[in-house]
């Protein structure tokens, strides 16, 4: 028992700044709710009763974190090769159109052999289009960060003219038709909309954990973004280790994409998502750069997105002021020496 | 065929130099932020937040001018704290940048809610009404196309050539371009490499004030919910495409102006999906990073730097 708490407490440590991130972050956001005339009690208060009160809550708050935990794995397994994927979104919405294409195109398709089949689809397609930054980068010395970026809005805009022309179901929305029956990812939680997408991100995030930790490519990877140098003459193939991590990167933000489509919407419609790409980035982040934290800030701006709707709908409070805390949370982690600051003089006081 | 030529008239021209203005503005903010070895993703989020300053001051001050400096100021702000976060906190600059633009399109629909009860637009104020210039207006063709603009469209064509002045031949420049390429000689020199990147970083923020200020009161006379539509991000393409160089990165602007404007004439016609023509400036940019129309490099490294 001892030891069990021991662990506890070194865990606890590792994401104290995030916790404390959040704290801040909290507290500023009601200085702004109280400037401009609204009582942060209240607001909080329906928010957590919002993504916690009643299973429609539940569900809306999971199915929100559910393709954040894709696109924040994707982020953090580029990370770790010392690469920054910003382009999480291009990926995703790739894997989405795949996804949905592989679901509308074949019917009568066993559902067990056509599930996989997308989601295949979506991993392959968003890790070929991550494939193009990665090749661009240890070929040509281009800057991933732009790179993905740049390739981001070219997908937005691909699939976008994808969902308007070729692929365009009758009527007038931009969309694909529905995809077969048998390509749909059951839903979990009924009536709500949460599916077996997050089953699937939870699996993953364990498999994350498990390459990085536990397997040659997942130390060799590490081993590139500690320092490529020194791994390059350790004998680790740099190069194949870039792409491989942004390839696998984008396949997992691939499935993510996919199994959105396949277990939420059913369909691509342009401009479906509200930037899970980026908020992927900021989950990553906010989660210490780690799976399993990953996993639980998704889960925490999955709170504050459905929460935030039901504060919206009782007290009036912009839905907004969830994406200003997010950001706050973003700005307060990407400063550690500040909340060490914090920390360090919080120390002398006690 | 005849359709596509009958669509290349001066009218197609002006407004390709309206629809550069914000993305020059901003590529010029970019290109001092990372001459002093600074990346500023954040651009995109601080040309939005002036956006939304220059039509609220208008709104409560009643001018479009006021406004303007509204927007300076928030502009010069928001520059500060990226640096703030990035030199004294040594925090990732890519990450700081994140947070700042997502912290614009949050703080932006939340304060048009509470202002004018509307997260999707702003009621319409007065914007700043286009001059024109004597002599040069009455030039046929030429005149047409640069002769009536709003006034800042002029300023942007002096804060080009301001920019590369200060870059490039003053000593004020020098430092700055020292600090970015090799901030340990710099500091060795004699430069104050922190103080240094904290006014590119402010000039950054307010040439993307410019650009916001410009996006509101001389287009639309409102601000609407993430007006900036991605041109924070293409004015870093332009600032690239133009390897970092204010004439260069005007120029670039001018193209990804051109090509936007082209693709909203096209929409009419339909005969080029316009998505297609959108992605031009995203794949150039790749091309060019690529190295394939020749090199192009960084000016620094963006490494934080720290004394030894």
């Amino acid at each position: 028992m001892q030891k069990v708490f021991e662990t506890m407490k070194v865990e606890l440590k590792k994401i104290t700044p995030q916790l404390i991130a959040i704290f801040i972050a909290l507290l500023v956001g009601s200085i702004v709710l109280l400037a401009t005339g609204f009582s942060p009690v209240e607001a909080y208060g329906a928010l957590v009763i919002g993504a916690f009160g009643d299973i429609y809550g539940v569900g809306q708050t999971l199915t929100q974190a559910t393709p954040i935990i894709f696109t924040a794995l994707a982020f953090l397994f580029a990370f770790k090769a010392g690469l920054f994927n910003i382009g999480a979104e291009g990926q995703f919405l790739v894997g989405a159109l795949a996804g949905a294409i592989v679901g509308i195109s074949f019917s009568g398709l066993p559902t067990i052999i056509h599930i996989p089949l997308a989601l295949l689809a979506g991993a392959f397609f968003g890790g070929l289009y991550a494939f193009i930054p990665a090749i661009l980068k240890t070929k040509f010395g281009a800057h991933e960060v732009i790179t993905t970026m740049m390739l981001t809005y070219v997908a937005i805009y691909l699939t976008g003219y994808m969902v308007t022309d070729i692929f365009k179901a009758p009527g007038w929305v931009s969309q694909t038709p529905l995809i077969s029956p048998t390509a749909e990812l059951p839903r979990i939680l009924p009536p709500t909309q949460l599916s077996a997408s997050l089953l699937i991100g939870i699996f993953l995030v364990f498999l994350t954990y498990y390459t990085l930790q536990k397997t040659v490519l997942g130390y060799e990877i590490r081993a590139i973004g500690f320092n490529s140098l020194a791994a390059e003459n350790g004998g680790i193939n740099v190069k194949k280790g870039l792409i491989l991590s942004l390839v696998i990167s984008g396949a997992l933000a691939g499935i993510g994409g996919a199994g959105e489509i396949l277990g939420v919407h059913r369909r691509f419609i342009d401009g479906f998502s509200p930037g899970y790409g980026w908020d992927g980035l900021a989950v990553a982040l906010i989660g210490g750069l780690n799976p399993f934290g990953s996993f639980l800030a998704a889960i925490l701006i999955g709170v504050l997105r459905s929460g935030g709707m039901t504060m919206n709908r009782v007290t009036g409070v912009p839905i907004d002021i969830v994406t200003i805390l997010q950001a706050l949370v973003i700005l307060f982690v990407a400063a550690p020496v500040f909340i060490k600051h914090l920390i360090r003089r919080g120390k002398k006081y006690d | 065929m005849t359709e596509i030529f009958d669509l290349i008239t001066v009218g197609l021209f002006a407004s390709a130099i309206r629809m550069a203005t914000p993305i020059a503005f901003a590529a010029l903010g970019g290109i001092f932020s990372e001459r002093a070895g600074i990346i500023n993703i954040g651009l995109e989020g601080m040309m939005l937040t002036c956006a939304f300053g220059a039509v609220a001051a208008t709104h409560f001050l009643g001018n479009p001018w006021l406004g303007v400096l509204a927007a300076l100021i928030i502009g010069a702000l928001l520059g500060l704290l990226h640096g703030l976060i990035t030199i004294k906190f040594v925090g990732n600059q890519i990450v700081s940048g994140t947070g700042i633009n997502i912290l614009a399109l949050g703080l932006t629909a939340y304060m048009s809610q509470i202002i004018w009860g509307s997260r999707g637009a702003s009621d319409a104020v007065q914007g700043i009404d286009p001059i024109s210039i004597p002599i040069l207006k009455d030039i046929p063709i030429i005149g047409e196309i640069i002769g009536v603009h709003s006034p800042l469209v002029y300023i942007l064509i002096l804060a080009v050539a301001i920019s590369y002045i200060i870059l490039f031949k003053t000593p004020f420049g020098l430092r700055i371009r020292a600090v970015g390429e090799h901030p340990a000689a710099a500091d060795t020199a004699g430069v104050d490499v922190f103080k240094i990147k904290y006014y590119c970083l402010i000039i950054s923020g307010m040439l993307a004030g410019f650009g916001g200020a410009f996006l509101s009161l001389g287009h639309l006379n409102l601000f609407a919910w993430g007006m900036t539509g991605g041109r924070g991000f293409i004015a870093l393409a332009a600032m690239i495409f133009g390897g970092w160089m204010p004439l260069g990165a005007f120029g670039a602007s001018l193209l990804f102006g051109f090509s936007d404007a082209l693709q909203m004439r096209l929409q009419t016609l339909g005969i080029l999906p316009s998505q297609i023509i959108l992605t031009i400036p995203y794949i150039l940019t790749i091309i060019v990073l690529a190295g394939v129309i020749g090199r192009v490099n960084p000016p620094s490294d963006y490494k934080p730097y720290k004394r030894e």
